[in-house]
């Protein structure tokens, strides 16, 4: 393309240096924290009689620093960097962009601190107490300004597609947050929420889809519009169906909570709802994944030679797997086998390590080099060996949570022919015990590529090269 | 719910739907400006986009989904108080008692709704009630060696008493082993079928307050004599069995317990709470409170006659 070599302005790229990094960081530690307990449920002993080393306060742990610190981290670097390379604009306040680095690392460590004590306020992926919650609400308020700021004092005329799912991700969460999070605090470290029975359910589910649904699709979604035709060298396949997938997705998306709660004290009315509009939300899921994919026609063969694409189109795949299973689960007659089991452990982590852990490697590997003036990665080779535990771990896992899953799902309806059930609770808890072990070894091969990509990214920042970094420029078709 | 909040969701969710069914026309038809095929005309940093049409298959996809959508929604509740053409619901909601569910269950078979739940439940009456009602004629010393009926017996029991009493029906702190031939409330058939049915409420009242820290003290020691620990302080012994005369109103004047009040036998080596001086003084102290829940409601007396035959085999073998 003739615009090609263009003058960049000064952009802020240290924040977003920051949050690269701590995303590595925080992806090793919350992932490891995972590994750690789901050896605990193979070996129940790991917890050696240590109240904050039990199941029940670790597993907060995990979902909220991979959840939060690691995805987190990823979606402010690429988010405040791809507002800024998209507008062309250095971003609208460095001085925010410092509080909001420097606030989300608090509100992280202080859940490291908070929840292995106990703290919580038992609402799932929610469990942060009132202080820590408004801290949180402060800094998400900064990231918003600034996201928004930079927006306005863009240099090009339209707003890149990337930058849409980006705000409705933020805008989104800042309200589910919110809403979720009111409560009546009667210490500094405990609150009960204001809502009370099947509402408190159905909002925290409201707030718990969406976590899902925004924080871990809208926002990813971002990061792969410009990531995937960046790294591809590709134009987007399609504007229009950015247009129909983006409007779409985020306005059925919403209504989907209900899903969680089938067969509970929920009202038929919002159970048959939530399902309708989740079925539904299955076709601009797709879409998304649609336009990433066609974005690499005419680019195939690069996945030959370019690790990064491969996680890149490889989330892809994760993510319609995922859309795919997720509306699936969602029709009742499916979730009454599946609701309660593992099947819904292997349906998040292909969803989260699949997708969003992929396309966040995958970008984090595009902009290290970028971020700091090298000319590519340290090593090439380590990306693939990356790419492999990675995707090895993540199948391995998910497999055996299916196989888990729904091994329980049949055990737990399979009834004899007086009409008593044919297996005890425990019985299916034996049975899915050589599942764990294997999901455990998936585990261990994800976070053994995480150490492979902290050793990869040391390399490169440490390294001498100054030669001035080689970016992929899209071309015209 | 009041007609403007059911009209409210009516709308949204209608207005949504017809919102993307509209929006993806619009896509479908070329707005932009710029011809198929050709780019936007809008570069950022590098990256440009295509003028594509919609996928064909993705398009039809979505309309099916709308479709499906809509469908489901005319036949099942979710507009509002629109209750769906099949009349369908999953069970009686709202429900506060025993007694308004059984109305509610006839009101809607009256009504002729679809009630999910409660046609379950009455197929699988219909289907598995002779089953129970032939063992039921049957009495429970037979029963307990009829195989067939010992493991419907021991399904139950896994599903409804091994949470507390245990899997192999042991039973653990607080909760009494089955297997053995110490029983709290009496281990003939009428006896067990009686704890079922009805469920039993054990108390062990608090002594601290009456007899205050050294009578406590006394009374452990005088507890532990009675199931021949050695090397007591005999002068305690003593002293305690001079207190034990209000504890025999429940234990009995020789500790071996009485049915009548669940009191347990504090002769043997059997302990329901644990027999060390420690767990003894606790219970002395604070006092104990056992519940055995009522399953009448929950499995019925013909169940129950399969499970007391069960509970009833467990400790005949021994």
């Amino acid at each position: 393309m003739s615009e090609a070599i263009q003058v960049h302005p000064e952009y802020n790229y240290k924040v977003i240096r920051q949050f690269a990094v701590m995303t590595v960081v925080w992806g090793i530690i919350g992932m490891a924290m995972g590994v750690f307990i789901a050896a605990q449920l193979y070996w129940p002993a790991l917890n050696f009689d240590t109240p904050w080393l039990t199941f029940s306060r670790l597993r907060p742990l995990h979902t909220n620093a991979v959840i939060f610190a690691f995805g987190g981290c990823a979606l402010f670097a690429t988010s405040l960097y791809v507002v800024q390379r998209t507008s062309n604009v250095r971003l609208f306040s460095d001085k925010l962009a410092t509080f909001t680095f420097w606030g989300w690392q608090a509100v992280i460590v202080l859940a490291v601190i908070t929840l292995p004590m106990g703290l919580t306020s038992s609402k799932e992926y929610a469990e942060l107490e009132w202080p820590i919650d408004i801290l949180l609400a402060l800094v998400w308020v900064s990231y918003i300004i600034n996201f928004f700021g930079t927006m306005v004092i863009r240099k090009v005329s339209h707003i890149y597609v990337a930058n849409w799912f980006f705000g409705a991700f933020m805008i989104t969460v800042a309200v589910l947050h919110i809403a979720n999070s009111m409560v009546i605090p009667v210490s500094l470290t405990k609150s009960y929420s204001i809502y009370a029975g099947a509402v408190d359910a159905m909002i925290q589910w409201w707030y718990g889809h969406n976590a899902v649904g925004f924080f871990l699709t809208a926002g990813f979604l971002g990061m792969m519009y410009y990531f995937v035709p960046k790294q591809a060298g590709r134009p987007v396949y399609s504007y229009r169906l950015s247009v129909v997938h983006f409007w779409a997705l985020i306005s059925l998306y919403i209504w989907a909570g209900p899903h969680h709660l089938h067969y509970t004290a929920l009202p038929d009315w919002t159970q048959s709802l939530g399902m309708a509009m989740s079925i539904i939300l299955f076709v601009p899921s797709w879409g998304g994944m649609i336009n990433g994919i066609m974005t690499l026609s005419g680019a195939w063969h690069k996945l030959r030679t370019d690790p990064i694409l491969r996680f890149l189109v490889v989330s892809l795949s994760f993510y319609g797997m995922s859309t795919f299973e997720g509306p699936m689960m969602a029709i009742k007659t499916v979730n009454a086998l599946s609701h309660y089991t593992d099947w819904t452990v292997g349906h998040v982590h292909s969803g989260a390590l699949g997708w969003v852990a992929m396309v966040s490697i995958g970008s984090i590997y595009h902009l290290i080099p970028v971020l700091f003036d090298k000319p590519r990665m340290y090593s090439i080779k380590l990306i693939n060996v990356h790419f492999w535990f990675a995707t090895v771990g993540v199948v391995l896992y998910i497999v055996a949570m299916w196989m888990s899953g729904v091994l329980q799902g049949l055990m737990w309806r399979a009834i004899n022919d007086d009409g008593t059930l044919t297996y005890s609770f425990v019985e299916s808890l034996e049975a899915s015990k050589p599942f764990y072990f294997v999901r455990f070894l998936g585990g261990v091969l994800v976070v053994i590529g995480m150490l492979i990509m902290a050793y990869n990214v040391y390399r490169t920042i440490k390294s001498d090269s100054k030669e001035q970094a080689v970016e992929p420029e899209a071309q015209a078709v | 719910m009041s007609s403007f909040w059911s009209i409210w969701i009516s709308v949204i969710t209608l207005g949504s739907i017809l919102g993307c069914f509209l929006l993806l026309r619009w896509c479908l038809s070329n707005q932009t400006g710029v011809k198929e095929g050709d780019d936007m005309h809008h570069e950022f940093d590098g990256i440009i986009e295509i003028n594509n049409q919609l996928p064909k298959w993705w398009t039809y996809l979505f309309y099916i989904c709308i479709a499906w959508g809509l469908i489901y929604l005319v036949l099942y509740p979710g507009l509002g108080n629109f209750k769906g053409l099949l009349n369908w619901q999953s069970s009686n909601q709202k429900i506060l008692s025993l007694e308004e569910s059984r109305a509610a269950i006839e009101l809607v078979k009256d009504n002729g709704v679809i009630s999910q739940y409660d046609r379950e439940v009455a197929f699988a009456n219909e289907l598995y009630a002779p089953i129970f009602d032939g063992y039921y004629k049957q009495p429970i010393t037979d029963l307990a060696k009829d195989p067939e009926a010992l493991k419907i017996g021991q399904r139950l029991f896994s599903q409804n008493c091994s949470q507390c009493h245990g899997s192999d029906a042991r039973g653990q702190r607080g909760f009494p082993n089955l297997t053995d031939d110490d029983w709290l409330y009496g281990g003939t058939p009428e006896k067990i079928t009686e704890t079922l049915i009805n469920g039993r409420q054990a108390l062990m009242p608090a002594q601290l307050d009456a007899m205050g820290e050294q009578g406590i003290k006394e009374l452990v020691s005088y507890v532990l004599s009675l199931s021949n620990r050695p090397e007591l302080d005999q002068d305690l012994v003593e002293a305690g069995e001079a207190r034990f005369a209000i504890c025999a109103a429940c234990h009995g004047q020789d500790g071996k317990g009485n049915y009548a009040f669940g009191a347990p036998n504090l002769t043997d080596q059997t302990w329901l709470y644990g027999g060390t001086e420690k767990t003894i003084t606790e219970t002395l102290t604070y006092g104990r409170n056992g519940v055995m829940p009522s399953f009448k409601n929950t499995l019925g007396e013909k169940k129950i006659h399969l499970v007391a035959a069960y509970v009833y085999s467990l400790s005949q073998d021994k």
